[in-house]
């Protein structure tokens, strides 16, 4: 395909964000007919790159960015997204944009729609024409079967299930006249396996009509089976740009999750120092959690049995939206869950966040500003409210216990010393949580849940939005905890890095389920095959095959 | 100089004019031939009056359910209180008493349906309650008249049934609060010693409360359920208490009003105690999730020292009587005024 001319070409591509680098310098050419797999990590710039070149709003409105874009053999520079439509490229979005009470057909063509003429239209102007049904109803059946599915032109958008929303949406792309080329962002996350499958011919169907297709997928599967040629970006640079034909699952994810070897001897060098890994191997299981369902929207759990040992870190990992996030709020009673979890051989109950507090566990939520804190509160309320709710610290008794006094100054004593121990940056323990800086904010989520003094704490997302300083006190306070009180700690992070860094064993959710657990000092490639959906035909990977070191 | 502007912004800058208006009232009394010691005790009077009210709001604001424009369902439980009672024969400081026991408890009753309803339209609060103010009281314009009252007092002098709009209380416990340990200084300057004294009372009960583990829980709740939720507090149950709170204190509240107005309005009499005592505490500087005492205690003090000054400073003027045309103006523009700023919250 080297000889034909591009469709389009991307140069020098580049973006920062308020000085937040999130792209630099990626070039690739898309030629006609060509399926481009774009993979890579959460955050790695795939969003980004495709916004760019959709020309949204949001990237005019920070500045633009770097670089040209080349099509059909001419540079475009477009003002919005109706230019890049106009010269032929088409968008599948994530989320669904159609209108839920408009049929497959007005959903298909709006804006577009044929229109009846009529003498009206000369005096009043095109506003005022009716619409030509039955045009218009064979005009999207023509793009339906295109797509080589069936769908009812008449069927109301709500009414139908997901995948034939999908299909609505590639149909609308294909509708427009002389359209070149299709972006689809991650267009099988809502399907199911057939469903997907049917997508895929589709698509095949499409290339060999000399329709462009770019598609963005954490399903590594289908990226090799579909796909002429793979982009792998990673911290928004790119990184290779291949043949797909002869590559392997393998070989994508170690690309997309690999880092550079100085960061695997830091790692390596870590774990060495580490002696008490040995100890938590042996010790007992502390919590046990057995087909654990959750239905938290986004973060469905599905099927996720653990074992977590006495003292150690369990870390767990995978991509966004696979369930790792909805395994401790389940868990800790902030969304319906299922299943059994047992602490110390006794049953915890689920979906009652009081009865999982007074069993000693606590939680630090990723959700900061939402769950975590009271923001129009002092740092002493935040600090001190649930240990005093749930324990009854920091109250005095009144006329004989009738009566349980707040103690302010117990309150303030006790912030003031996590103040002093994490270091927050802030004017005094009556500060307002929601006027101190998000690394400060997450120092007094993290020091609510110490003062629980639990057995077990879950810790979501610990360092999200947070400056490396505030990081490493972060991560560093955890570990230290973890040692000196015997905490058991159990670490959801979409940080694969951190989690090495931190963690005794890390188990890696996909879809709902726990794919695997590895020892931290696994490969990287191994974690990568897991967060993307390990081969289902090989066997799952086990303690004993990933530890190689 | 950087301090007094601090203080100043902290105060709020339609406050410091309301103020400021406030006292240039107070100053233009005399050189328009108003009697200032006969006002100030007027005003003394009224924020006696009301200002239970304007406190009966303070514990659905920190629980998260909003202001409370449903208080008219309090006033009932108080107005059955007060006819209760009077129907009993019961007189003098007895006959109080037994009113405020027999409205706490309708208070109790009604609050804990009010609650549970309120805890089904989370998000809504302020609208359901509106709606439940008005509701109760067309349901009870109906109960009012069948209700097998007997009373002489309290029932139309034709027909013999239902009772009337408004019953005087004078023989039963006519300003049994306000001359209560009386300060009276001249002719025209009375302090209303024991009604004051209750809102000061009552004021204390709730600071206590809120400096309780209960109280705690609630100011959390209105602060971030989610938090609350996530630190094992029961929401519901929570918001539940404060609603109780809430239409109890504005059951005793117009037991307090009435004493010192001397007469029970019935029927459409409770539609018009919500709003002035929600614009009194927005007037103070509360937000629709947080307030304090000290907003309670400066909204009652400037609404209703506001509400007595204007009209007779006025009248004096003008020299025309349409006193009651300017309080109407007056209180509802205050209303509107409040409302407009209900987001913003000071110290």
């Amino acid at each position: 395909m080297d000889s034909v001319e591009p469709i389009l070409s991307l140069r020098g591509i580049g973006k920062a964000f308020y000085g937040n680098r999130v792209l630099t310098d990626v070039s690739f050419d898309v030629a006609p007919g060509e399926i481009i797999g774009l993979v890579g990590e959460n955050g790695a710039g795939k969003s980004t790159l495709m916004k760019i070149l959709f020309a949204m709003p949001v990237i005019g409105e920070t500045g633009g960015f770097e670089g040209s874009i080349v099509f059909n053999g001419k540079e475009v520079k477009f003002r919005n997204s109706f230019d890049a439509l106009d010269v032929g490229i088409g968008m599948v979005h994530q989320e669904f944009s159609l209108i839920p009470g408009f049929t497959t057909t007005e959903n298909i063509l709006l804006n577009r729609e044929s229109l009846h003429g009529s003498a009206l239209i000369d005096i009043f102007g095109p506003r005022i024409s009716t619409l030509d049904r039955l045009t218009m109803e064979s005009r999207a059946q023509k793009a339906i079967a295109k797509l080589g599915v069936t769908l009812d032109p008449k069927m109301l958008i709500r009414e139908m299930p997901v995948g034939h929303k999908q299909f609505t949406e590639i149909a609308r792309e294909l509708c427009r006249e002389n359209v070149k080329l299709i972006v689809l962002d991650e267009p099988t996350a809502v399907l199911t396996e057939s469903e997907a499958e049917v997508l895929l011919a589709t698509l095949r169907l499409l290339a060999a009509e000399g329709i462009a297709i770019i598609f963005i997928s954490h399903r590594l599967r289908e990226i090799v089976e579909l796909c002429d040629r793979v982009v792998v970006l990673r911290d928004g640079r790119k990184i290779e740009d291949f043949p797909a034909k002869g590559t392997s699952i393998k070989e994508i994810a170690s690309l997309m999750v690999g880092r550079s070897m100085e960061a695997q001897a830091q790692i390596d060098a870590a774990s060495e120092a580490r002696l008490r890994q040995d100890g938590a191997q042996q010790a007992e299981t502390i919590l046990a959690i057995e087909n654990l369902w959750v239905d938290m929207p986004g973060e469905t759990v599905r099927n996720v049995s653990l074992q977590v040992k006495q003292g150690e870190i369990l870390g767990i990992g995978g991509l966004a939206g696979q369930g790792k996030l909805g395994i401790p709020n389940g868990i800790m009673g902030l969304a319906p869950a299922g299943g059994s979890v047992t602490l110390r051989g006794k049953p915890v109950a689920l979906n009652a966040p009081r009865a999982v507090l007074e069993r000693n566990m606590a939680f630090v939520s990723e959700d900061r500003r939402g769950v975590g804190l009271l923001l129009d509160e002092g740092i002493d309320w935040n600090i001190a409210f649930t240990a005093m709710q749930v324990q009854d610290k920091f109250l005095k008794p009144l006329l004989g216990g009738l009566l349980q006094w707040r103690s302010d100054a117990a309150m303030a004593d006790l912030a003031a010393e996590y103040i002093k121990l994490l270091e927050i940056k802030c004017t005094g323990p009556g500060q307002r949580a929601g006027n101190l800086s998000g690394g400060n904010q997450q120092k007094v989520c993290l020091a609510k849940a110490f003062a629980l003094s639990p057995d077990v704490l879950f810790v979501s997302e610990p360092t999200r939005g947070i400056d490396i300083g505030a990081k490493h006190l972060v991560l560093d306070t955890l570990k230290k905890h973890n040692r000196e009180y015997g905490t058991t700690i159990i670490m959801v992070s979409s940080e694969l890095e951190e989690l090495r860094s931190v963690c005794d064993r890390i188990a890696i959710v996909y879809e709902g389920r726990i794919e695997g657990i590895l020892p931290h000092t696994a490969r990287v490639e191994e974690f990568g095959i897991l967060m993307a959906g390990a081969d289902r035909d090989e066997p799952p990977l086990s303690l004993a095959e990933g530890s190689e070191q | 100089m950087t301090h007094i502007k601090r203080l100043a912004a902290d105060f709020g800058l339609p406050r410091i004019i309301i103020t400021l208006y406030l006292l240039a009232l107070f100053l233009a009394a005399p050189f328009v031939g108003v009697d200032l010691p006969a006002s100030i005790s007027d005003t003394m009077i009224r924020i006696g009056m009301n200002g239970i009210m304007v406190l009966a709001l303070v514990p659905m604001i920190q629980s998260g359910c909003g202001l409370n424009f449903g208080l008219s369902l309090g006033v009932i439980a108080g107005l059955l209180g007060a006819t209760i009672s009077i129907e009993a024969g019961l007189i003098g400081a007895w006959g109080f008493i037994v009113a405020i026991f027999i409205s706490q408890g309708f208070g109790a009753v009604f609050g804990y349906g009010y609650g549970k309803l309120l805890n089904r339209v989370k998000g809504g609060e302020m609208m359901i309650a509106t709606y439940v103010g008005f509701s109760s009281v067309m349901i009870m314009s109906i109960a009012w008249l069948i209700l097998p009252f007997k009373s002489p007092t309290m029932i139309w002098g034709y027909g013999g049934t239902g009772l009337r709009t408004t019953i005087s209380v004078e023989g039963f416990w006519r300003h049994i609060l306000d001359d209560f340990l009386v300060i009276q200084i001249g002719d025209n300057f009375k302090f209303p010693t024991g009604a004051v004294l209750v809102f000061i009372l009552m004021s204390l009960l709730i600071w206590v409360f809120f400096h309780l583990k209960t109280g705690t829980a609630i100011t959390a709740v209105g602060s971030n359920p989610t938090y609350a939720r996530a630190s094992g507090i029961n929401i519901d149950r929570m918001r539940i208490v404060s609603v109780m709170m809430s239409t109890m204190l504005g059951a005793l509240g117009i037991l307090i009003f009435e004493q010192s107005f001397g007469f029970i309005q019935l029927y459409e009499g409770p539609l018009y105690m919500a709003f002035p005592a929600v614009a009194a505490i927005l007037i103070g500087g509360a937000g629709v999730n947080k307030a304090t005492l000290t907003n309670v205690f400066i909204g009652a003090a400037l609404y209703q020292g506001i509400l007595t000054m204007t009209p007779s400073i006025f009248n004096a003027v003008l020299k025309v009587d349409m006193s009651d045309v300017i309080r109407i103006i007056v209180s509802n523009g205050m209303i509107l005024y409040a409302l407009t700023r209900k987001s913003k919250v000071a110290k």
